[in-house]
């Protein structure tokens, strides 16, 4: 007889533990050499020293079948090179500005269309679920990628917990509202808070993700602590951070960036790239990370997932609602 | 007589020396690029700095005039062709980026890429227009060119202009930085107005 593994490993079972603490000590060396390099960086950790050497490491994750075979980005770029408005508009403003961020405690609104609205703490959020780590592309609409080995959660459990009623058609997921922590807020550069939305059959797609951290360790602030979205075959900013609220709705919810500037951000976002951005073209991507010489790489649609995702987008034109 | 050969060997190190500074940027992203310091988009961050520099030299070239009004002396024209000669030379590495490390070379690339981007358009006549004033940028040209030389030159005010909104065209949504540069430039067309309007409007 075939005796299944079970699927929730413990520590011990991931990762050996003194393999787990010389990749560790790697990271940290090779943050160190980056912290000697760059002088932004060393201005970044004269400032916020918690956001270099943020988080606790996660303790229970499986390795998801979902993930690519790729070597992710590293950690320094992943963790250095953000786009949070929350922060700032340039790439390093979160890593300097986000231990302004308070992750802990953190609860999460639950509202709309579910047979369970509330406000949930994190923590009891979590206890329900089976975190995984996926290594995913994201692919940013600005026309770079980069590889992130994401731990988190499938949305379309949490959603069922929520009990959704017939008429929920959309997810409305909304980023915490408090300048205080969040100082990019005191500029109005976005309609804050930022809100993102999906339709409920992508919220349903078994690839989105609720992340909570990353690399193993927990979801640095400035990644979009403590728990943000990630839908793999979209653009970036579809995949918000740091969620204070999940709202199950009838109407198409309206999106920060959509809102921003309708005719460049649309709602579905998808990565595709035959239809170009207004502005530049979305047929290539940079790769973070990589040697200068290094080409462009050809942007897939989907950004790779079409096998599990075009037959969401089945008979609509994609130039149209892009 | 003695004197006044002081003074233009005075005006000769002065121009080794802002030679010297002026290719300062270009040693710092050299040497940012040879040791691997460009950071996480080492393309994206070659675009942005040998762009701002072309624009900054620009300006810096539009503002010497202005600058001998308010001295009251002529030493700063004395520095407009190597301005403008450095302005064409941060272009060009501007250029370079794109053709060798965006683009990889590729002819198929570009056919692709440019008419799906107004900005990179904008960008590339923007180039093609500064090449002529390049070229006749030496003492012989202007001698031989006469007053067609100074016309010519006057597509420095357009160059600039399309350089900035170049600049506002591929930002996206923050835009404090074009913004201080199109600020700069308003000033300085502003001193020439007379100019501009008798040639090109």
């Amino acid at each position: 007889m075939l005796i299944k593994k079970p699927l929730i490993l413990t520590d011990n079972d991931v990762t050996p533990k003194e393999y787990f603490e010389s990749s560790r000590s790697l990271i940290s060396a090779s943050r160190r050499q980056f912290l000697t390099k760059s002088s932004t960086a060393m201005l970044a950790a004269g400032l916020a020293p918690s956001t270099l050497w943020a988080g606790d490491k996660i303790k229970k994750y499986t390795k998801s079948k979902f993930s690519i075979n790729e070597k992710p980005t590293p950690y320094e770029y992943i963790t250095t090179y953000n786009n949070f408005y929350e922060f700032g508009t340039a790439k390093g403003d979160p890593a300097v500005r986000a231990h302004l961020l308070k992750t802990k405690p953190w609860s999460v609104t639950v509202e709309g269309e579910v047979g369970k609205p509330g406000v949930y703490d994190l923590e009891d959020i979590l206890k329900r679920q089976q975190l995984e780590e996926r290594i995913y592309r994201l692919r940013c609409v600005e026309a770079w990628s980069m590889v992130v080995p994401w731990i988190g959660f499938s949305l379309a459990e949490l959603i069922k917990q929520m009990e959704p009623t017939s008429k929920a058609k959309y997810v409305e997921f909304t980023t915490l509202y408090d300048p205080e922590q969040m100082p990019g807020q005191n500029r109005r550069t976005l309609k804050w808070p930022y809100v993102e939305g999906l339709r409920m059959d992508e919220a349903m797609n078994p690839l989105t993700l609720m992340a909570t951290g990353l690399y193993g360790e927990e979801m640095p602030n400035q990644n979009g602590a403590p728990i943000r979205l990630i839908v793999p075959w979209k653009y970036g900013f579809k995949s918000i951070k740091s969620i204070v609220k999940i709202r199950l709705t009838e109407h198409m919810p309206k999106t920060s960036w959509n809102v921003a500037a309708a005719k460049e951000y649309g709602f579905y976002a998808n990565v595709n790239p035959q239809v170009p951005h207004p502005r530049w073209s979305q047929s290539r991507e940079r790769i973070i990370g990589a040697p200068l010489f290094t080409p462009k790489r050809d942007t897939e649609m989907f950004n790779g997932y079409g096998e599990q995702v075009a037959g969401l987008y089945k008979g609509m034109n994609l130039k149209r609602f892009f | 007589m003695t004197r006044k050969k002081a003074s233009k060997r005075q005006l000769g190190v002065l121009k080794i020396i802002v030679f010297a500074v002026c290719l300062l940027p270009f040693s710092f992203i050299t040497w940012d690029a040879v040791n691997n310091l460009l950071g996480a988009d080492p393309i994206q961050t070659l675009h942005f700095r040998t762009g701002d520099w072309t624009l900054r030299f620009l300006l810096l070239t539009l503002a010497l005039s202005p600058l001998r009004r308010l001295l009251n002396s002529p030493i700063p024209l004395r520095f407009s062709r190597m301005f403008g000669l450095f302005t064409f030379f941060y272009a060009s590495m501007h250029m370079l980026v794109w053709l060798v490390l965006d683009q990889s070379l590729s002819i198929d690339n570009m056919l692709e890429d440019v008419p799906e981007s107004p900005y990179i358009i904008l960008g590339l006549l923007a180039y093609f227009l500064l090449i002529p004033l390049a070229a006749t940028s030496t003492a012989g040209m202007m001698r031989r060119m006469g007053n067609s030389w100074f016309t010519l030159h006057k597509l420095i005010y357009l160059i600039a202009l399309m350089g900035v909104i170049h600049f506002f065209w591929l930002t996206k949504l923050d835009y404090i930085e074009p913004l201080i540069y199109a600020l700069v430039l308003s000033g300085l067309l502003a001193f020439r107005w007379q100019v501009i309007k008798r040639i090109f409007l």
